[in-house]
Parts: C-alpha cells; sequence; structure tokens
C-alpha cells in the first residue's frame, strides 16, 4: 500500500490554491463577513488599567441605551470563569482584579456595532489601580508581590548538559534583549455565534484550532461539548496569534443571552489588546571556546516575561531552553530559562516560539566569538555545526536530517548582491551614497516541528469516495485550520496521490470530526498531512478489495507522532518529535548619518524534507523572512508602565514592499525519517534566523555592539 | 439618512445610513459587498481599498455621506463576468501571490489603478505604488510576480 499513484495535481507540484479563486474576487467568507439574518453586534468594554481592583460594575445606563440588547458581566458566566491554554487563569470576564491594560470587563450586545460600542462606555466600573508589576526581573524576586496564587514564577526550565563548564581558550559574554512582537495578522479577530434550538450554539471563527477553543468555551458556558458546535470562517492570517481564545466565548455568551445571533469584529486597535503577543526576552550568554574555533561551553540565563497570564508561556520557556544553543555541537551547557508573570500584555504563541529570542543571542555571540578568535563568523560556525546524531542539550539525539553545514555552505556560497543605486529611505534620501555603508552578515537557526514534552497532539482525517455522475469524487474532512498556509492545497494534493482521483473536495473544517491539532508549531502539514494520508490509504485498500465504489467508501483516521518524553529536572529528556533547520544571509545598506537600513537582499537555505508543493513552500519562506526582518528592524510593541503606546498601524510598523528586499532561496528536499512522504513543516524556521542575520549584516555595516531587537536609527548614527 | 450612489455600474439606494458610517461599512454591511477587507479601518493597511469615482481611496476614510451621487468600484465589480477573472486576479492567484487573502482585494485594486496609470512598471514604480498596502503572509515577492504578470498580459 506504499504505492504513490502519478496524479495531475498531486503532491510535489505546485498546485494553486483552491481558495484562491474566491480571495481574488473578494467572495471568500471571512469571519468578518459572516452575517445573519437579524443579528446583534458585540462590543467589549476593556480595563484601561495594568494593574487595579475591581470594585463594582453598574451596568444601568449602559443597559437603558437604545438599541442595546444585553449588557454581561462575570456574573453572567454560568460556567468555569477561566480559561487558558495550559491553566485557566485567564478570566472570561474580569471578576475581583485585572492584570492588564485591555483586559475584558464586560460585553454588550446591540443593533449597531456604534450603538455596542457607546453603550460599552456607559459601563460604570469602580477600580482601584495597583501599583502594576512591570519589571520580569522584579517580578522574578520574592519581593513582588503574587498576581497569581501560585506567585510569579510561570516555569523555570534548568538544563545541565554534559560536565561543568571548565577551561576555554576564548571566552565571549553578552546580555541581548528581544522587543515585544506582534503577529499583527490582517483579519482581525471576528466571529459569528448563532443559538441554536437545542440551547446549545454554533460559532463561525477564524482559529487555529477548533476543538480547543470548544472546549474552553463549553466550559465556561456550562453546556456539553455536543452542543457547542464550531466551525472555521475564512482566516486572515494567524502566526501563533489565535492559539488563544479572545472573542469566542463573549459572542457566545451574548447570543445564548439574547438569543439572537451575535457579530463581534475587532478593530485594530482592539486587536492589539486582544491577542498575546511574542514574549520580551533579556539572555545574558557566555561562551567559551578553544583556539581552534570549536565550542567549549555556555552559559545562558533567559528571562521572559510572560505578562499577565499563562497562554502558552511554559512551552515557549521550554523552548527556549531546548534551542538556547543554536544547531551546534556544544559538549558542555547550563541554561536557565525563566518566563514570569507581570502586569504587561499577555504573552504566548507566535511564529518560531522561544527559538526566535534565543536565536538572536547565540548568534550575536557566535558573531562575538569569531571576532575574539579572528575568525570568519561562518566558518566558525560550520566547524560546530550539528549533524544527524548530535545530541541536543535536553540529552537526546537528532534523528533526522541536519544539514547545518551544507545551509550555510549554500547561503554562504551565493554571489553577493551589486549596488543598484538604490539607498536606504528610498527616494526622500538625499544622499548620493555619502554615508551609507554596506554589511553582509550570517545566521543560522533550527527549531521542533509539533508539540513536544510528552503531548500527543494527534490529527483526525474522515476521507470518503464516491460517485457522482459516473466519475470518482473525494471528500476531505478535517477539522484543520486553514489560516493561509496553503493546508487545503496540500490535502486535496494527498488525496490525489494516494487515490489517483482528480476530483477533491475539501470540506469546511468544523467539530464534527475529531480534533486535528492546532495549525501552529509547524506541524499542521505534517500531523493532518497524515492523517489524510492514512484515511485515503485504507479507503484504497477497501476500494481495491471491493473493485467498486458501490455507495461509496469511507473511512477516519488519526495520526499520531513518535512519542515524546517530559525533561527531567535536569533538563533531560527524548522531548521533540523532529526538528527544521534553515540559514539565512542579509546584506544591507546603512545611511550611517540617518540611521537608516535597506536590507538588499537575503539569501536562505532551507532543508523542507519534501516539497509538497513548491510555490506555496516559496511563499511561506518569504512571508516568514518578512516577519523576522520587521522584528530585526520596526516592529516592537512599546509598553510603558503596562501601558500600551503603539496599538495602530500607524505606530506598530510592519515590513511593506517597499522594506522586502528580493529573497534568494535554496531549498533542500532531505526527507524526514519519520514523517508521511519525509515533509518537514516550513512555517517557522525562516522566521527565526533572518533576525540574527539582519542584525549581523549591520553590525558588520556600523561596527556597533546592537544587542537589542527591533534595532533603532539612534543605534546606527554617528559612528 | 438615505444614500444614493452606484456601486460596480449598479445604481444603489440604501435607507438607514448612520452618518458615522464609513464607505466600507456600507459595502461590507449595508451592500453585502464584504470584498473590501477590514483589517485597520485606520487608513493605514489598504486592504479596503475602492475606486470613488476614478480615483483610490482607503473606503474606512470615506464618510458614507461623501459618496452621494458617486460611482465606487470595488474588488467585486472588476471581473467582466460571474464566471472570469479579470487578468489581474488571475495573475494573483497563477503567481501564488494569495495566502490568506486578507490584503488580496485591495492589493487587486491597487494594481488596477497602478496599471491604468503606467502599463508596464519598473519593480521600483510597483513598490511604490503598492507601499500603502499591507501584507503579513507572503512577504510580497509573489506579488510582485503578479503584478509584474499581469502588466505582461
Ligand atoms: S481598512 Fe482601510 S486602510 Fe486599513
Ligand atoms: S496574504 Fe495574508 S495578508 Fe496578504
Amino acid at each position: 500500500m506504499s504505492t504513490v499513484t502519478e496524479v495531475a495535481n498531486g503532491i510535489g507540484q505546485s498546485v494553486r490554491r483552491p481558495d484562491g479563486i474566491p480571495k481574488v474576487k473578494g467572495e471568500f467568507a471571512y469571519s468578518s463577513d459572516m452575517w445573519a439574518d437579524g443579528m446583534l453586534w458585540g462590543a467589549t468594554l476593556r480595563s484601561p488599567h495594568p494593574r487595579a481592583r475591581v470594585l463594582s460594575i453598574d451596568i444601568a445606563a449602559a443597559l437603558a441605551v437604545p438599541g442595546v440588547f444585553a449588557v454581561l458581566t462575570h456574573e453572567d458566566v454560568p460556567g468555569r470563569k477561566t480559561y487558558g491554554l495550559e491553566h485557566h487563569d485567564q478570566p472570561v470576564l474580569a471578576f475581583d482584579e485585572v492584570r492588564y491594560q485591555g483586559e475584558p470587563v464586560a460585553v454588550v450586545a446591540a443593533d449597531h456595532p456604534e450603538t455596542a460600542r457607546y453603550a460599552a462606555s456607559k459601563i460604570e466600573v469602580a477600580y482601584e489601580e495597583l501599583e502594576p508589576l512591570v519589571d520580569p526581573e522584579f517580578a522574578l524576586s520574592d519581593a513582588s508581590p503574587p498576581l497569581h496564587p501560585g506567585g510569579n514564577l510561570l516555569r523555570h526550565v534548568y538544563i545541565e548538559h554534559g560536565p561543568e563548564p571548565g577551561e576555554a581558550d576564548v571566552v565571549v559574554s553578552g546580555e541581548y534583549e528581544v522587543g515585544m512582537q506582534d503577529q499583527a495578522f490582517l483579519g482581525p479577530e471576528s466571529g459569528l455565534a448563532i443559538p441554536a434550538e437545542d440551547g446549545g450554539v454554533d460559532l463561525f471563527i477564524a482559529t487555529q484550532w477548533l476543538h480547543v477553543d470548544r472546549d474552553q468555551v463549553a466550559a465556561c458556558l456550562d453546556l456539553p461539548l455536543e452542543k457547542v458546535r464550531f466551525t472555521l470562517a475564512g482566516v486572515g492570517g494567524a502566526f501563533g496569534g489565535r492559539e488563544d481564545v479572545s472573542m469566542q466565548a463573549h459572542a457566545c455568551l451574548l447570543a445564548l443571552h439574547t438569543g439572537r445571533p451575535v457579530k463581534m469584529v475587532y478593530g485594530r486597535e482592539e486587536s492589539f489588546f486582544g491577542h498575546v503577543h511574542r514574549h520580551p526576552a533579556r539572555m545574558r550568554y557566555e561562551h567559551g571556546a578553544y583556539a581552534d574555533g570549536r565550542l567549549a561551553w555556555v552559559r545562558a540565563r533567559i528571562l521572559l516575561d510572560g505578562g499577565a497570564y499563562a497562554s502558552s508561556s511554559s512551552a515557549v520557556c521550554s523552548n527556549a531552553a531546548s534551542f538556547a544553543l543554536g544547531p551546534y555541537v556544544v559538549p558542555s551547557a547550563r541554561i536557565d530559562s525563566y518566563v514570569v508573570y507581570t502586569d504587561n500584555p499577555p504573552c504566548g504563541a507566535m511564529r518560531g516560539f522561544g527559538a526566535v529570542q534565543t536565536c538572536f543571542a547565540h548568534e550575536a555571540q557566535m558573531d562575538k566569538l569569531a571576532a575574539a578568535l579572528d575568525m570568519d563568523p561562518v566558518q566558525l560556525r560550520r566547524r560546530n555545526a550539528m549533524e544527524t546524531g548530535s545530541s541536543m542539550p535536553t540529552g537526546a539525539p537528532i534523528n533526522c536530517p541536519a544539514p547545518v553545514d551544507e545551509l550555510l555552505r549554500l547561503v554562504h556560497e551565493r554571489p553577493l548582491p551589486e549596488g543598484d543605486g538604490a539607498v536606504p529611505g528610498g527616494v526622500a534620501n538625499v544622499t548620493r551614497g555619502e554615508g551609507v555603508v554596506r554589511g553582509v552578515g550570517y545566521a543560522v537557526g533550527f527549531k521542533n516541528v509539533g508539540f513536544s514534552e510528552g503531548f500527543d497532539d494527534f490529527s483526525t482525517a474522515r476521507v470518503r469516495l464516491s460517485e457522482v455522475r459516473g466519475e470518482p469524487l473525494v471528500e476531505v474532512h478535517t477539522a484543520a485550520c486553514e489560516v493561509g498556509q496553503g493546508l487545503v492545497t496540500v490535502m486535496a494534493q494527498i488525496a490525489r496521490t494516494e487515490l489517483g482521483v482528480e476530483n477533491v473536495l475539501v470540506l469546511p473544517a468544523d467539530t464534527q470530526v475529531g480534533s486535528a491539532g492546532s495549525s501552529s508549531a509547524s506541524r499542521q502539514t505534517h500531523m493532518t498531512g497524515g492523517a489524510v494520508q492514512a484515511a485515503c490509504r485504507a479507503v484504497r485498500e477497501e476500494w481495491e478489495g471491493r473493485g467498486a465504489i458501490g455507495d461509496g467508501i469511507e473511512a477516519t483516521r488519526e495520526y499520531h507522532h513518535r512519542l515524546t518524553q517530559k525533561l527531567d529536572a535536569k533538563g533531560q529528556g527524548d522531548a521533540h518529535v523532529t526538528f527544521a533547520f534553515a540559514a539565512h544571509r542579509a546584506v544591507v545598506d546603512v545611511d550611517t548619518e540617518l540611521g537608516l537600513v535597506r536590507v538588499v537582499e537575503i539569501a536562505t537555505a532551507q532543508d523542507v524534507g519534501k516539497a509538497m508543493n513548491p510555490l506555496a513552500v516559496e511563499g511561506q519562506i518569504e512571508g516568514g523572512i518578512a516577519q523576522g526582518l520587521g522584528l530585526a528592524l520596526m516592529e516592537e510593541i512599546q509598553v510603558v508602565d503596562g501601558l500600551v503606546r503603539n496599538a495602530s498601524f500607524t505606530d506598530y510598523l510592519i515590513p511593506t514592499i517597499l522594506d522586502m528586499p528580493p529573497v534568494e532561496l535554496d531549498v533542500l528536499e532531505l526527507g524526514d525519517p519519520d514523517s508521511p512522504y519525509g515533509l518537514r513543516g516550513i512555517g517557522e524556521p525562516p522566521t527565526i534566523s533572518s533576525t540574527p542575520a539582519v542584525v549581523a549584516a549591520v553590525r558588520a555595516a556600523t561596527g556597533r555592539e546592537l544587542r537589542r531587537v527591533p534595532l533603532r536609527p539612534d543605534d546606527m548614527i554617528g559612528l | 439618512m438615505r444614500l444614493t450612489c452606484v456601486v460596480n455600474g449598479e445604481p444603489r439606494e440604501i435607507d438607514g445610513v448612520w452618518e458615522g458610517e464609513s464607505l466600507l461599512y456600507v459595502l461590507r454591511e449595508r451592500m453585502q459587498l464584504p470584498g473590501s477587507k477590514n483589517a485597520c479601518e485606520q487608513g493605514e493597511c489598504g486592504s479596503c481599498s475602492v475606486y470613488l469615482d476614478d480615483v483610490l481611496v482607503c473606503s474606512c476614510l470615506v464618510a458614507a455621506g461623501q459618496v452621494e451621487g458617486r460611482t465606487v468600484t470595488t474588488v467585486e465589480g472588476l471581473a467582466p463576468t460571474e464566471d472570469e477573472l479579470h487578468p489581474i486576479q488571475a495573475a494573483f492567484v497563477e503567481a501564488g501571490a494569495v495566502q490568506c487573502g486578507f490584503c488580496t482585494p485591495g492589493l487587486i485594486v491597487a494594481t488596477h489603478d497602478l496599471l491604468a496609470r503606467n502599463p508596464s512598471p519598473s519593480d521600483a514604480e510597483i513598490r511604490e505604488a503598492l507601499a500603502g498596502n499591507l501584507c503579513r503572509c507572503t512577504g510580497y515577492e509573489k506579488i510582485l510576480d503578479a503584478v509584474r504578470s499581469a502588466a505582461e498580459a
């Protein structure tokens, strides 16, 4: 049954997206496009304070606004009053205390969105303001006030790898910081909740994991799971920012309370408050090496600001520790990774998940070490490159291809771009080249694919083969979320390849079929792809046995990856399923008088195991690089005393088409021994080492240490 | 208030429009034309781009009342027929310029405007013209490919 059928539009081909046509026509229904007869609009009242006691909430004036149908507070949450991915520590609606600016306090349903917002502003909340805890270092100390019953230390991961660090010929150290990055997906948090006749509710929603959303919301609504049905609406990007529940429970509460469909759509400002962000990090590193460039040992201390609620912080903390050393052979290391609660915005999943922060630090250290050893930075990296069989600092060996040396060679050997007359800042810059310096920088990184530490994040697929007007038709039904990455295309490609049937329909994702796990951790093509493959193979076996399709053949299969282990007290264990690697070279021009950077070109090499859809692979890599470039040069949510200063696209900048350079791309296909078709998750690696490569290039141009991202113009002027 | 205008070639008359509503809101919520997108509603992303008469605008920044008696063309109005795509739309699908697609309608209208003014733009001119349209998914490479190929078509 391992035969793979040659078929048009099967795997390995650049099949065009089935949703491409409705998307270019403006007909694709995103979560904010949902509409129902008699629909009401929801709005959210949020805390203006980063930390305060909630003394009382008076909804009378809001309820009296004409057009208002409901005003709900924590008292109206019938079930569990809190939710969360790893810990249920986040209130559906605030009670007792608010712990970050923007925490939801009450929700309103009205017949017009403006009426709902106006009524929300009429709710009178009496707060007793408290001194916010905003310094993660202070949060770690015993002197800080506990924000949650268990104290402020959310997780500490300690890794003891090899013998105690000892002799080295050269030692370099550094402190590094990463600012708070936002996913900034373009489709705002939104959805439509429709009350059902059975007392339950249907929600059309943009998310990354339908079942986990559904489970959390059902508990809050105090409804059995089968009465809470979620269907995926069109998703306008995710990047980790939709892993946590935002308006899901609120819309369902309002719909159940009013008996009317309720639509909620965040504006951009609200979206900045409506989802978790990438953890800001402070990192201290010490690298010891021998005179020939071999690494001797590393000490690393990582402190992540988790913000007000746990979200997926403890997994991010663990990932930061696991990938703290980069894809290098290090005989001995001591790593401490901490994540703490503060009154800053909650942080959680974002593309790269802990590996982004540490890659910025370990790659800066490698450049520092190269300078101290008077070695070429690429040579130094290649000398220490991991390969298959190398040990992770967590003890287990890397079993998949680990082409670190090859990736570095590829980006290094590409010809460098010529000057093209363009200057940093574009046409507005009047320089004729004076003060403009070119720099070239390199970085390499890696990360886990799938959920780690013993978690069984399986996926389910139901495949049905039938005959429609004499032609075979395959229907694929999963709960896997298409968030823009192209999953719907790949699932159909797999079904075509496995069954040799051209006509494949991917049904809408919903909770009427088993969980698919999350569209995150670069896992969905691997996991749901595996489930679709298995279900197709079961159908095919039955089909071959029967010799006819008859009244249809259906199979449902789960795909589980190999089991992993939790980390022990010394951070040891076979914790990760498999790994993905990429390297980047950045070429930049810096105007050292104006502090402007123009990225001239990014060269990258990535092992994708198997390019299931080469065009989509390129798109993922280019898009991931743009986000890495953004973190290097412009993207930061500025939080001062717990208050967000730039919740808009005017003040939170993401790369435009003027900022993104051409990408030169090498894709390796070194099949993974453990995955369907040998494919390897591709979404995250482009975002991991692109940031440090850009910064390394700016360092090379300016000679500055540049220990914090995003860079600021001040960092680069007055050389 | 009542709003009278022509949208995608059809005369429309909409009652009950509240003065504070934007053109984007009226299109999306009162005319069943949700193709124009609402990524920021702050004039910063271009996802809501439409033509007002012959001028490319961010419809989130246009008050509904400003549209009285005027002509609007949205992404839904570009294709020659129901079953066909405009060549720019086809180029976006073909080039892989669409991922989540939330930026796509705005980019298609903006590209339409660019190519109407400049049928064979240089890369620099494409970048300049589309600098007001944010895309978070693609890194813009495939969007450039799409515009280049639409310009050749
Ligand atoms: S929605 Fe109008 S510019 Fe963003
Ligand atoms: S395709 Fe998602 S924002 Fe452009």
